[in-house]
């Protein structure tokens, strides 16, 4: 199914590929031995070996490995136990070796798939072509000096996993919904932390038009984008480029394009005529990789479950509705969070005050969910004395909001505060007995078909118990007395 | 001290071993030997105040009950071999200036066992030569004179390792082979050159030059040495992915247990019609020697050789041109500055690399172009794979092969070689060893009419270095080839 553009001369289908540049979450990069962790001071975290020293040679960290198996485990696709890295030869200054080690024609990882969820409830499989390790390059800084350029080595030669979508998206809907789903999946499996703010994940994104049922268009790629934001304007403006470009009688150029977060549009980097060889070969530093079945199943039993799968566990065992469902799994941790406040007890009630109420509070404090003043057990505990009739519905809001505020546990509120609600029957019909001997007008309205005047019975005794009396017995008593 | 450049590294452990002779002295005598040949250009660079502290440490290790296996010896290193603190140039302005702060696995092996380093040893820029022209200090000079006096060439690449040890101005050395950088120089100059097995010894913290080929290895006065300095030199090192992880045995048996029943091969190609009949000669005279020690000489064909220098000639510079591009002057070695990235480049690579560095480099450059992989680099893959098979098949009958080392004796210096191409033909019968990751030995096994030293060459399958001396040391005792060039240090003369 493909949503159509409309142009001067009729209906465009868009298509769409991607390439995203992920960063396999290991302590040192891919090929020495040198720290990964981003953010030190310039060249801080350089080797003999990320900066080419003469004589230096690559050992693959199996670490990385490990992570790119279990990427392609996450994304159902193919496991390729013989693979080849390659050098792709270009000379660029924060390009230590002349060369960076990627893997061209036997990547790790070959086709899999990715379902992604649209706001019309629609779900999509957008197909993966392979997934391939290689070395990232270092930082050039272009505006520390007037006339010379700096060099930070500190990414050089961390893993990167670049994953290649097949272009099977058709709006910018669908290209953010997919570079969503994947971030989700890969913070899932822990393979790559998805910061894409700071590089960690990145997209090449591949845009071509055609009237439909035509061979596909020539394509452009943009590079570099780092946010679904940016990703979707890309396109949007991509695609409004080509549509005219070709309407007015020009053709696409394929090339090699740059986004500009400013203006939101693309340009021209280097056409086609410009493009390098890369002159691939074998690094003959480094000896084909060869792993057997078990080394596969060793990392199949401890896979993580995954979005997908925690989702329709949801649905069938807690019966969450499938909008509370997509919402409690899209990240990690809120997933993580929901498990650990609704074990044991109503998973319902507590999914409602977890995206309610505490989704709610922490967007107004524009706090993240890591940064929750309240806990999982602290929310789970709340979720108990509502269940357990200690408290109502309605003050259970109060001791939240309190909770939210000071950090305290429900119970310790709540007994402070002397809010634990009666239950005790007792009392309730004591009160009930006060209400209705004085208003007993109201009484002989009711009993002579005024139903309504229900509410305002309820009301008195909840304000005379000062809002703690459970209100399913307060109805279910007052009903009775009502009848007369 | 008048026998001390005499010994062999066997003979020097044993007098130091009785307190005959301390490494203080012997690597004196060395490091005057050095200065007596300076003429013939080996070193490059002398560490002469090194050698005297590490001769002293090895001496006081003896005398403390722990020498090394290789503890005193004087040793010299082919300036390809990263060198901690010393200055590293492959012999190439590139690399002018370049002090390492690292040691290479396989030097740092013979420093631990007590070795001495004398100095960096002069070859072809990069490793890139049969004669050690292509080096920016100029050529190394064979200590063998032709009759009319002529300076010969040293051979290549490792020309001064060859050249120092043959000259008594080292003990024992090291080089690196390609596709006959060891073996090419060590019959040029009369001593025992090895290139183990690919994998036996590290690369790491050598100067690349094609990765898949290039291998490290001794050159020594005999037979017996070479197994000592190797079985220090080899042995897994994890930062190396295609060092072998087996471990080394003690060769000690393998070189006195002859070669009574064991099947050598004579490779019906390897008789090249240019070959000088002398050559031929003493290919026939070595199977004589083994035939009379009781091996049995076997008729064998290596169909793919004819493939094998075309083939290097496409794998070697392809993975060359891929190599050398961090050579940029971007963070070591020389640098032009320019306007542009581009610019500083071109500037810094034209001035950098020599003629010969710069024709691989282009060669390989386009072996590896797209429209172009197929028909050359894939193609040269797949010939290798070929050749090698022919060696399998060989190896599966036979325990060694028996061949010259090269198709002549060292040639003049100084009559610039026009045609690459017949610089290249040097290779032809030491590049198929390459190709196919065997061990092969070249042993001095007579003269030539010109009085010149001449090689033979022995290959085993892969990691039966073992058989080589076996079949080299039988070619040593009965060749009884004496070291006695023209222009050697004090009594080697």
């Amino acid at each position: 199914m493909s949503a159509f553009v409309q142009g001067r001369t009729g209906d465009w289908e868009i298509v769409i590929g991607m390439e995203v540049h992920a960063q396999v979450v290991s302590n040192s990069k891919l090929f020495s031995g040198s720290s990964a962790v981003f953010g030190a001071s310039p060249n801080y975290h350089v080797s003999l070996v990320d900066a080419a020293m003469p004589g230096m040679l690559p050992v693959i960290n199996t670490e990385c490995i490990r992570q790119a198996v279990i990427t392609g485990l996450g994304l159902n696709a193919q496991i390729n136990k013989y693979s080849v890295f390659d050098r792709k030869n270009y000379f660029y200054a924060d390009l230590p070796q002349g060369y960076q080690i990627s893997q061209f024609k036997h990547p790790i990882v070959g086709e899999g798939e990715v379902q992604i969820e649209l706001a019309d409830a629609s779900t999509h499989i957008i197909g993966i072509e392979r997934l391939h390790l290689e070395q990232d390059a270092g930082k050039s800084l272009h505006d520390q000096h007037p006339s010379k350029s700096y060099i930070d080595l500190n990414r050089s030669g961390v893993a990167l996993m670049e994953i290649v979508s097949k272009p099977e998206m058709h709006s910018a809907e669908q290209a953010a919904a997919y570079i969503k789903k994947l971030r989700s999946i890969l913070r899932y499996l822990g393979t790559c932390d998805g910061n894409m703010e700071e590089g960690s994940l990145r997209a090449d994104v591949n845009v071509s038009v055609r009237k439909p049922g035509e061979p596909l268009g020539t394509r452009t790629e943009t590079k570099n984008l780092n946010s679904v934001r940016f990703i979707m304007q890309t396109i949007d403006y991509e695609v409004q480029r080509q549509i005219e470009l070709i309407e007015d009688g020009g053709v696409v150029v394929q090339e090699t394009r740059l986004f500009d977060t400013t203006t939101g549009m693309t340009r021209t980097m280097r056409g086609k005529e410009d493009a390098h060889d890369y002159r691939y070969f074998p690094d003959p530093d480094l000896l084909p990789l060869k792993f057997d079945d078990a080394f596969i199943a060793d990392l199949k039993k401890d896979m993580p479950e995954l979005p997908d799968q925690i989702k329709s566990r949801m649905v069938q065992e807690y019966g969450l509705s499938s909008y509370d469902a997509n919402v409690l799994t899209e990240e990690k941790e809120t997933a993580a969070f929901y498990e650990l406040a609704s074990d044991g007890r109503d998973r319902k009630l507590t999914a409602n005050w977890m995206s309610v109420e505490l989704f709610g509070a922490l967007n107004k404090a524009g706090l993240e969910l890591s940064s929750s003043p309240v806990s999982p057990m602290q929310l789970g505990d709340l979720v108990d004395l509502i269940s357990d009739g200690s408290i109502s519905g309605k003050i259970a809001k109060e001791v939240f909001a309190d909770m939210f505020e000071t950090g305290k546990n429900a119970k310790q509120i709540v007994e402070e505060k002397g809010l634990k609600q009666v239950s005790d029957e007792g009392s309730i019909i004591t009160m009930i007995d006060d209400v209705m001997a004085s208003n007993q007008d109201k009484v002989d309205e009711y009993r002579s078909g005024k139903e309504k005047l229900f509410g305002f019975f309820v009301g008195q005794v909840m304000k005379a118990s000062q809002g703690q009396a459970n209100p399913g017995m307060v109805n279910q008593i007052l009903k009775e007395k009502l009848k007369g | 001290m008048s026998d001390l450049l005499k010994m062999t590294a066997a003979q020097a452990l044993s007098s130091l071993s009785k307190k005959q002779i301390s490494s203080v002295e012997l690597t004196t005598a060395y490091i005057e030997a050095m200065e007596a040949t300076h003429e013939l250009n080996n070193y490059v660079t002398s560490t002469t105040e090194l050698a005297k502290q590490m001769a002293l440490d090895a001496d006081k290790a003896r005398a403390d009950g722990n020498a090394g296996r290789l503890a005193g010896l004087p040793i010299g290193v082919k300036d390809l071999f990263c060198t901690k603190n010393v200055m590293t140039t492959a012999c190439s302005s590139i690399l002018n200036g370049f002090v390492p702060t690292y040691e290479s696995t396989v030097t740092s092996r013979l420093w631990e066992s007590g070795g001495v380093m004398l100095g960096k040893l002069n070859c072809d820029e990069f490793a890139m030569g049969s004669s050690n022209e292509t080096s920016v200090f100029g050529p190394a000079i064979n200590p063998w004179s032709a009759r009319d006096g002529e300076a010969l060439s040293a051979g290549g690449s490792s020309g001064g390792s060859a050249s120092a040890v043959a000259a008594g101005a080292a003990l024992m050395s090291v080089g690196s082979d390609t596709g006959g950088s060891i073996r090419q120089p060590a019959a040029f100059c009369g001593v025992v050159g090895l290139k183990p097995t690919y994998g036996r010894c590290s690369r790491w913290g050598v100067v690349a030059f094609a990765s898949s080929l290039d291998q490290a290895g001794p050159f020594t006065r005999d037979v017996e040495d070479s197994a000592l300095i190797f079985s220090v030199m080899a042995g897994h090192d994890a930062k190396d992915s295609t060092s072998a992880s087996m471990s080394v045995p003690d060769f000690s048996e393998a070189i006195n247990s002859g070669v009574e029943g064991m099947r050598i091969g004579i490779p019906g190609e390897y008789q090249m019609d240019e070959m000088d009949n002398e050559i031929s000669d003493l290919w026939r005279q070595g199977r004589k020697w083994l035939e009379q020690a009781g091996a049995t000489m076997v008729d064998i064909s290596l169909p793919h050789t004819k493939y094998a220098l075309a083939c290097y000639y496409i794998i070697a510079p392809a993975e060359a041109s891929s190599n050398l591009a961090r050579y940029d002057g971007v963070r070591y070695g020389n640098r032009i500055e320019a306007e542009t990235l581009d610019l500083m480049y071109e500037a810094t690579r034209a001035s950098g690399f020599g003629e010969e560095v710069q024709r691989r480099i282009l060669i390989g450059t386009y072996a590896l172009s797209a429209g172009y992989y197929d028909a050359y680099y894939l193609k040269a893959q797949q010939v290798r794979r070929l050749i090698k098979q022919d060696f399998d098949t060989a190896f599966s009958d036979v325990d060694a092969i028996l061949t010259p080392t090269t198709p002549s004796a060292a040639f003049s210096l100084g009559k610039p070689v026009t045609d690459p191409i017949t610089m290249y033909l040097n290779d032809v019968f030491t590049v198929p060893a390459n190709l196919a990751g065997l061990p092969g030995i070249s042993v001095p096994a007579g003269l030539s009419k010109q009085g010149l030293p001449l090689g033979l060459q022995v290959l085993a399958a892969p990691f039966r270095e073992d058989r080589l001396f076996s079949v080299a040391r039988t070619i040593e005792l009965q060749a009884q080839f004496s070291l006695a060039p023209a222009r050697a240090a004090g009594e080697l003369q």
